[in-house]
């Protein structure tokens, strides 16, 4: 039966969600806690579905969301590759544990599919209003990855995506996708599983002598992770800690750790920044835009150049880090930037903060439940051009 | 002629990390007696050390985990079952223990504690209750009994306190123990049955909080903690576990309450697999 495969290569009718699960499985993700929440069910619903019939294979359906991301860190402790799916509400829940996976520096993966807030808001009607809470909802200092999808065939690929990063620099990685999004369907085609590209995380030599997990290797900046069972006595703590993982509540150690842990990000965001432009060569305007808004403000480029307009159109794929370097370099060649963008201004205000007055920012609005009409977007550029 | 060596080890230290003490905890605090007695337990089931993990959430019997030499963590506040239950699932073969305060499991944790229980996870639960909140300075937890004061009840707790056995046996735990820290080879014996039990497990170790419970309620020290354990312990097996409420200095029902086979979240788990 094709199910029990891990990949399921092919072409597929898939929608986002759908997609975000089969994602996770074809990187390895044996492992799904999660509390059922729209519009993200549907990821949890594939995961209960498909897990059992694979080895090793465990899907729980947890107490609340707080459980959920607690038990993927325990998870990942274990050596499993671990994820889960959530939307707005749940998405806060989450964010005390997230900051815990963030400190003991636990890989895994938290699909945020984002309905229209504040509190119980839209849950079934599309909003992009956790960007910021992506980026800093959870205390103290940090610095995370978010990755935006804009299609279902995305979903699959940048869950794999996500996987991956979150291996690579042991952090959880957080997939802002949305209700537009994750219930739209599209083909989706599974390359062949020798052909999907898997890291998996740095790990110390079997039987390291005086292993430390928290050692800082200046090179990478990621230590080496041991797993419980394997005899390292490893202690884990989401108190500030020295090399040995021990508890040192002190300046001298925060100014170490914490430090650290951002420029593990910092130093590969250039590895990590994934963007796609089009027609920014001459453009005098460009459009910026991410998940379900990037469609429309796509769209409004094309019949902007139709009418002659010189316009661009830049999408993060990549929204934390921020690729800043480029962004930059955009606005030092444009009369403006029009953000696209499905909340009251969330992501402009990272783009005003690197544009630092070099060019016109501009933001086309929508407080969710909806996506943008053409007109909004090519309005604003028109404004800017005149 | 006799020559008295001083030692500078303690047969327990294999299991202690002995380079971090002097630990936090106060004199007369109970909780390392309790660590004591799972070192003991751990010894006495004969499985290899490198298969037990121990997670713990914040507090004073948070800080567990950071002094026992296992695979140990410390996570967030009343979280610590939701990580074990991870790791658990996801290395079946390890004994995965929690070890935390009533604050942390019964409070904040509340609701992980009974759904685990619900689900008979293969967990074992040690909860040292000492009847109040110790590491943020004494303040009311769910357990604290009924007019005892903390400095968060300055006039007397007015509240209708938790009773643990009762509420995890309710839940559909599977082992259910509760000894004082008096009882050091009971409670011994208590965790080691927990731990080789299949399913899920719970001591409550009653353990005195001098410093602040004690202090606060003039119930004077350690000591007098003790010989009130002693002098107002009942043992019964056999307790009808909606009878073990604890009141202020009211009598203390001990025992192994509970002992069901049954089959565990991992066993109902791989059954559905094979039918899948």
């Amino acid at each position: 039966m094709e199910e029990k495969a891990a990949v399921l290569t092919g072409k597929h009718f898939w929608s986002g969600d759908i997609a975000v699960a089969e994602g996770g499985i074809a990187a390895g993700c044996r492992f799904f806690a999660g509390y059922p929440i729209t519009p993200a069910t549907e990821v949890a619903e594939r995961m209960s579905e498909r897990l059992p019939a694979l080895e090793n294979g465990v899907f729980i359906q947890m107490e609340d969301e707080i459980a959920s991301m607690n038990a993927l860190l325990g998870a990942s402790w274990g050596g499993m590759k671990a994820m889960t799916s959530t939307s707005g509400p749940g998405f806060s829940l989450m964010m005390e544990n997230l900051g815990l996976g963030i400190m003991l520096e636990t890989p895994c993966v938290i699909a945020n599919v984002q309905r229209g807030g504040p509190s119980t808001g839209l849950p079934t009607l599309v909003g992009q209003q956790d960007m910021m809470q992506a980026r800093w909802g959870s205390h103290g200092d940090y610095e995370i990855i978010a990755l935006c999808p804009n299609s279902p065939q995305e979903c699959f690929d940048l869950t794999i995506q996500a996987f991956n990063f979150s291996e690579m620099y042991r952090v959880p990685v957080l997939l802002m996708t949305d209700e537009v999004v994750g219930h739209m369907y599209e083909k989706v085609i599974v390359p062949l599983e020798e052909d999907i590209e898997l890291v998996t995380r740095p790990r110390p030599k079997p039987g390291a002598n005086g292993y430390l997990p928290y050692a800082i290797d200046e090179e990478s900046y990621i230590p080496p992770m041991g797993l419980a069972g394997e005899g390292f006595r490893l202690h884990v703590t989401g108190l500030t800690h020295d090399e040995r993982g021990y508890p040192a509540v002190n300046a001298e150690t925060q100014g170490i750790m914490v430090p650290r842990l951002v420029e593990k990000i910092k130093r590969n965001a250039p590895k990590i920044y994934m963007y796609e432009e089009d027609r920014m060569d001459d453009a005098e305007v460009v459009v910026l835009s991410f998940g379900c808004a990037s469609r429309i403000a796509k769209w409004a480029t094309f019949q902007l150049r139709e009418r002659g307009r010189k316009v661009g159109f830049f999408r993060l794929i990549t929204a934390w880090p921020f690729p800043e370097p480029r962004v930059r370099q955009i606005a030092e060649q444009v009369k403006g930037i029009v953000v696209v963008e499905t909340n009251l201004g969330q992501m402009v205000r990272e783009v005003e903060r690197v544009v630092a007055g070099r060019c016109q920012v501009k933001l086309a609005p929508n407080a969710g439940g909806r996506v943008h009409e053409t007109e909004e977007v090519t309005s604003l550029v028109e404004e800017i051009l005149r | 002629m006799t020559v008295i060596q001083e030692a500078t080890t303690h047969p327990k230290d294999t299991l202690l990390r002995v380079d971090r003490f002097p630990h936090i905890w106060c004199p007369t605090c109970g909780i390392g007696t309790a660590v004591s007695c799972f070192i003991d337990a751990i010894r006495a089931t004969g499985i290899d050390e490198k298969q037990f993990a121990v997670v713990s959430g914040i507090g004073c019997t948070g800080r567990v985990a950071g002094y026992i030499r296992l695979d140990s963590f410390h996570t967030t506040h009343g979280r610590a079952i939701p990580f074990a239950v991870g790791l658990h699932l996801a290395k079946p073969d390890m004994k995965v223990i929690v070890f935390s305060g009533d604050g942390d499991i019964s409070c904040i944790g509340g609701n992980h504690l009974i759904h685990t229980a619900r689900r008979n996870m293969d967990i074992t639960v040690i909860c040292v209750n000492n009847f109040i909140y110790g590491m943020t300075g004494g303040q009311l937890a769910p357990t604290t009994p009924q007019t005892a004061r903390t400095t968060t009840s300055p006039y007397g707790n007015f509240e209708y306190p938790m009773s643990l056995p009762h509420v995890v046996s309710a839940c559909g735990a599977t082992y259910v123990s509760r000894w004082t820290v008096l009882h050091i080879k009971r409670l011994t014996r208590a965790m080691k049955d927990a731990i080789l039990h299949r399913g899920f497990s719970f001591v409550e170790v009653i353990a005195p909080c001098s410093t602040l419970c004690a202090r606060k309620n003039r119930l004077g020290t350690g000591t007098n903690m003790l010989s009130y354990y002693h002098d107002h312990c009942e043992i019964n097996h056999e307790a009808n576990l909606a009878d073990v409420g604890l009141d202020y200095q009211g009598k203390i029902v001990c025992g192994n309450f509970l002992t069901i086979e049954k089959p565990t979240f991992r066993d109902l788990l791989e059954e559905n697999r094979e039918e899948v």
